[in-house]
């Protein structure tokens, strides 16, 4: 909503300047958005009047005009406007004169012609868009006043921004009024006369639907002049609202919805069959719209019919059928009152908002038809003529809207608001914003005006105290809180803190859609079953993420387009994994990385990030939980994972997640040149955490004893262990792998794996000889079970 | 005694050819280890007569403590010598940088969303959750936003098509968690929502900060004092905070806050249009059929509930002035963050 401050300042005198009346308003609710000057800048243009137009000797298109207003003797201007003649006015730019852009006018020669200056069209000045000549002005400015003054362009324009229960506000009776009760002051609308009928020519309007449109003012105006013109004061009121001027029906029926929020309509009388109906629409029908659509309507759409059909959809857009059209004189204005629920939701439907639905379905003053169609009916006549028939109020009295008293306890607003009004006050803003208010004592009967669809509950009071009241004027207060203390556990490990470890090892955590590229998705997941959007943003962003992976593959692409090598992200966020046709929505982490294990630095080798080092991450992860021992990786087959190289993630028989390089056929089809390296697991249960129990430090020595093992390749780490556990009988404390060798000495489909056992008695020192029969065990059991060969 | 004075005279010699620790300590042990030559000398006492012994014994102590003198003294030089010798040529090049890893950092989405949840925390509010696929229900007919409300034309909604949708706030948490916990209840609730809207200054998926607070005698001067303290705590100074009237279906009355401008500090300039006011967040107190939805009595509990844009917070936090950066993840943005 687009407010003039000109045109308020008929409606309500403050004396305000536009920032105060912006500051005041956005604190009193309606947010000013911004504030613009009403024309552009320039500076030297005048009324001018053209006295004579001659052909120009040497140019067909231009004139030599003489131009008085510029100073005491006329001016010489050359012109190229197609409407200048003799005694019309438009503005004149004199010398010096700089327009909008920064145009300076100079005296100057056309085509061997001076010209003192230039006569300007409106979209010289910025002020219409029409390139079709010279802005023509009223002849009843002054010759010679100053331009910006006679057309009062020195104004602001205020951009507000209403919310959407605020419809009673869209229209300037409806600015006007909240200026009012802020500045506490009166209001001033211009005085409507009703005007008399000429001829009682009437047209019938039957009320079919008197929920939706129980009120409706009509009126038939013969002989309007088709080729008058809209006064430049309307259009440029009009523009100044935002709208463009089109033709005087047009203009004036949107002039009166700018004043009173009342949308109304025009029809061509000529293209109206028999009589209005206002009625739902029935099965099948269909309507051209003004803007030349063909749409099917629904049925629970009102919709204005004469004897042929539909001829508009009320309270959202005429039919073009019939619409004004450059001919017409004859119309029936059509001024009624929709109710909300029977706008509401439509227009959206067929794809639209016009100014009409977007104040009907807020709510249109049901009181206020008569009067808007008088005033347009005033309007109209001043500017096309025409002979206005009655006035033709039809209603059904049951169906009218209701303005149920609403019940508020002053003592609520403290309550509510933390700040004792004082009572003066609480019924003094009331009754300024034209409620009236009924009762004394602990107990007022409110009842809200005609124009307020926003008022239905105490709530409701006591908000529009508070705002007029100023909420400036409540102070902060603290509130008594609760001290019992709230659970704090200790048996899940934080998603803060996985987090930090993360980070400390060299990730970065980034933030991806939920929704993501269906082509990665599947070809990371195929034939997986995933939710997808039924009106995504773009076609490529259709489904949501069954997995962290195709976010945080994404983000690995377009950092290698930038250039980066090295990459280590990470990524805490929800799964949305559809399981037997059900959503689970499930929190996971998980982690991409690629390049070189360690930065590039010195005294390091620029050795590539391989699946070991992924899963050191991933077990400093599982170490936060104090479980890490219980968590078993088991080499399993995955989508997207080189089947060498990818681990599942168990706790006992529970999945927790994934571990592994990209398959590189998966690298090859997303154009990423080295597969990376991935994990992902759910956060829960994977991070729940036991609370550590202390157990005795032996006191005892401990020893160690170094073992080189050959193993067959296909003999894991875990089963070598489960060995040498099983021999050591309990005194081993720990197990070191320092040493895994393949090569020289050791034979083809075998490996050396070197292991340091810490061996420890906790009850006393254990002796040497204990060691070595303990090693003798252990070598004798992986001899055995395990078909190794003891080296070196 | 001529052999003791010829061994004492030799290791003597010994000892000054040491020309370090390791020759030294071959040194005693030869002459003052368990086999050594005077240990050895001392052992032998006892095959001498007794009249000899007290004198012999004498003269070997006497060796042995000259010779454990000498070499201590010498150990001391050499100890001497090897710390000159290091601190000559032990130099390196102290500028070259340390080996290991990086430290990466955190989102600066997720940087504020922590910030943010510890300041709330320390105000006594704990951390609740919800779904982002919510139904109709949660994420407009129970927040008092029925079917063809004017306001779900401000909230572009994703759907599936059939009836669920992707949560266009974190406001549906506000529901969930009264119908889980009851009240009274004090609550944040951070995380995503998506709306249907991509430009410059829209991000499809962005996240948000709700909260909640039903009790007793809850009134607008709390959710004054709280958000206020909330702004000065987050941006680390004192800060304007103006309240506007404004309009959302879940609460009544509504308010916009506005914080003064941190880039101006109020004097206006282009961040704020020249207004000298940021706008922060929404909020309010709760709808009576926000509560009712709820089970909750509006006549006996009421309370505000707020939402703040995480990434609004963060780019006037950070300075950063477009907020699809955020979701670019370009390492190079988010690097910059990683401090702290």
């Amino acid at each position: 909503m687009r407010v003039s401050l000109e045109w308020l300042e008929e409606w309500v005198e403050t004396g305000w300047d536009a920032a105060t009346l912006g500051e005041r308003l956005t604190m009193g609710g309606i947010e000013v958005e911004s504030i613009e000057p009403a024309a552009a800048e320039f500076t030297g243009v005048v009324v001018g009047e053209v006295l004579s137009v001659e052909r120009h000797p040497d140019a067909d298109k231009l004139t030599v005009c003489q131009v008085a207003g510029g100073s005491a003797q006329p001016l010489q201007i050359v012109c190229g406007a197609p409407n200048v003649r003799a005694g019309l006015k438009a503005p004149l730019a004199l010398e010096g004169a700089t327009l909008p852009g920064g145009l300076v006018i100079r005296r100057t020669k056309l085509r061997g012609v001076e010209s003192a200056g230039m006569l300007c069209s409106g979209r010289e000045l910025g002020l219409t868009e029409d390139q079709d000549g010279l802005l023509e002005l009223p002849a009843e400015l002054k010759t010679g006043a100053a331009f910006r003054e006679a057309l009062k362009l020195d104004d602001s324009i205020l951009t507000l921004n209403v919310t959407p229960n605020r419809g009673d506000v869209l229209s300037m009776i409806g600015v006007a009024r909240e200026v009012a009760a802020i500045a506490d002051r009166k209001l001033t609308p211009p005085f409507v006369e009703p005007i008399a009928a000429v001829g009682f020519a009437r047209f019938e309007v039957r009320l079919e639907a008197p929920a939706g449109c129980p009120r409706f003012a009509g009126r038939i105006i013969k002989g309007v002049d088709p080729k008058a013109r809209t006064p430049l004061w309307m259009s440029e009121r009009l523009r100044r609202a935002g709208l463009r001027p089109i033709s005087p029906i047009v203009d004036v029926t949107n002039y009166v919805m700018l004043e009173f929020g009342q949308p109304m309509h025009a029809y061509d009388l000529r293209r109206l069959s028999s009589h209005i109906e206002v009625r739902n629409a029935r099965k099948g029908e269909r309507l051209t719209l003004l803007d030349g659509r063909d749409i099917a309507i629904d049925p629970d759409t009102l919709v204005i019919a004469d004897a042929t059909g539909p001829v508009g959809l009320a309270g959202i857009m005429g039919g073009e059928k019939s619409g004004i059209a450059a001919d017409t004189s004859d119309v029936f204005l059509e001024v009624a009152f929709f109710a909300p629920d029977a706008i509401v939701g439509r227009a959206r439907r067929y794809g639209m908002m016009t100014d009409a639905s977007q104040r009907f379905e807020r709510g249109v003053d049901p009181r206020q038809q008569e009067r808007a169609l008088e005033r347009a009916t005033r309007l109209l006549v001043e500017i096309a003529g025409g002979q206005p028939g009655p006035s033709v109020l039809t209603q059904v009295e049951a169906q009218q809207p209701k303005r149920p008293s609403v019940t508020l306890r002053p003592e609520r607003v403290a309550s509510l608001l933390g700040v004792h009004v004082p009572r003066s006050d609480v019924e003094g803003i009331l009754r300024r914003l034209g409620m009236q208010v009924a009762g004394a004592g602990d107990v007022l009967g409110v009842i809200p005006p005609s124009q307020r669809f926003d008022i239905a509950i105490e709530q409701d009071l006591i908000e529009e105290i508070g705002r007029i009241y100023g909420y400036d004027k409540i102070p902060r207060q603290d509130a008594k809180v609760p001290q019992t203390p709230r659970p704090a556990t200790e048996r899940v490990v934080s998603s803060e803190r996985l987090m930090l470890l993360l980070v400390d090892r060299g990730y970065q955590e980034v933030l991806t859609y939920g929704f993501v590229n269906a082509l990665t998705q599947r070809l990371l997941f195929p034939g997986r079953e995933t939710l997808e959007l039924a009106n995504p943003i773009s076609a490529e962003l259709g489904e949501m993420r069954v997995s962290l992976w195709p976010g945080l593959i994404e983000v690995l692409r377009g950092n290698l387009r930038r250039q980066q090598e090295r990459v280590r992200l990470f990524e805490i966020g929800t799964r949305f994994e559809m399981q037997g046709g059900q959503l689970v929505e499930s929190q996971a982490i998980a982690g991409l990385i690629t390049g070189t294990a360690l930065p590039e630095q010195w005294g390091a080798d620029k050795r590539s990030a391989d699946f070991y080092d992924l899963k050191a991450d991933v077990e400093a992860l599982f170490g936060l939980t104090g479980r890490a021992a219980a968590i078993s990786y088991i080499r399993a087959p995955h989508e997207c994972l080189h089947p060498g190289r990818s681990a599942a993630v168990l706790d006992g028989n529970t999945r927790l997640g994934w571990l592994g390089q990209m398959h590189p056929e998966t690298a090859r089809r997303l154009e990423i040149r080295d597969p990376p390296l991935l994990f992902e697991l759910a956060i829960d249960p994977s991070f729940h955490s036991e609370v550590p129990v202390f157990s005795d430090i032996s006191r005892f020595p401990a020893i160690r004893r170094d073992l080189a093992v050959v193993i067959d390749e296909a003999t894991t780490l875990d089963e070598l262990k489960k060995t040498v556990n099983l021999a050591a009988k309990g005194l081993l404390r720990e197990l070191h792998v320092f040493d895994v060798y393949r090569g020289t000495g050791v034979e083809p489909g075998r490996k050396s794996v070197a292991l340091g056992l810490i061996l420890q008695e906790t009850s006393r020192t254990l002796t040497d000889v204990e060691a070595d029969t303990v090693m003798a065990a252990v070598v004798a059991l992986v001899k055995g079970d395990l078909k190794a060969a003891i080296r070196g | 005694m001529k052999d003791l004075d010829s061994l004492i005279k030799r290791t003597l010699d010994q000892i000054a050819a040491s020309n370090d620790l390791a020759a030294l300590d071959a040194v005693r042990v030869g002459v003052l280890g368990k086999k050594g030559s005077v240990t050895e000398q001392l052992k032998s006492l006892g095959k001498l007569p007794a009249e000899e012994r007290r004198a012999a014994g004498a003269a070997i102590n006497e060796a042995k403590d000259s010779i454990a003198a000498a070499l201590d003294v010498r150990r001391v030089e050499l100890e001497a010598e090897a710390v000159g010798r290091d601190l000559a040529t032990g130099s390196i090049d102290v500028t070259l940088p340390g080996r290991g890893e990086n430290v990466g950092g955190l989102h600066p989405v997720t940087r504020t969303r922590l910030r943010i949840e510890a300041i709330f925390r320390q105000a006594g509010f704990s951390v609740a959750e919800g779904p982002e696929v919510e139904n109709d229900f949660y994420n407009f007919e129970a927040l008092n936003i029925p079917a063809d409300h004017p306001a779900r034309a401000m909230h572009d909604t994703f759907y599936f098509g059939d009836g669920r949708l992707l949560r266009t706030h974190t406001s549906p948490v506000q529901i969930r968690a009264m119908q889980r916990e009851g009240v009274p209840i004090r609550i944040i609730a951070p995380g995503p929502a998506y709306r249907h809207d991509s430009d410059v200054t829209h991000s499809p998926m962005f996240h948000q900060v709700e909260g909640l607070v039903i009790d007793e005698g809850i009134s607008l001067a709390n959710l004054k004092g709280v958000l206020a303290g909330f702004a000065e705590q987050f941006f680390e100074k004192p800060r304007g905070l103006r309240f506007r009237p404004s309009y959302f279906p879940f609460t009544e009355p509504s308010a916009e806050v506005d914080i003064q401008c941190v880039f101006c500090d109020g004097a206006g300039c282009r961040v704020c249009k020249q207004t000298g006011w940021l706008e922060i967040l929404g909020c309010g107190m709760v709808h009576p059929n926000v509560l009712r939805a709820c089970g909750a009595d509006p006549e006996r509990w009421q309370g505000y509930a707020f939402g703040m844009g995480i990434e609004r917070l963060a780019m006037l936090r950070y300075s950063v002035n477009d907020l699809r950066l955020f979701f670019e993840n370009d390492l190079r943005f988010l690097a910059q963050f990683n401090r702290g």
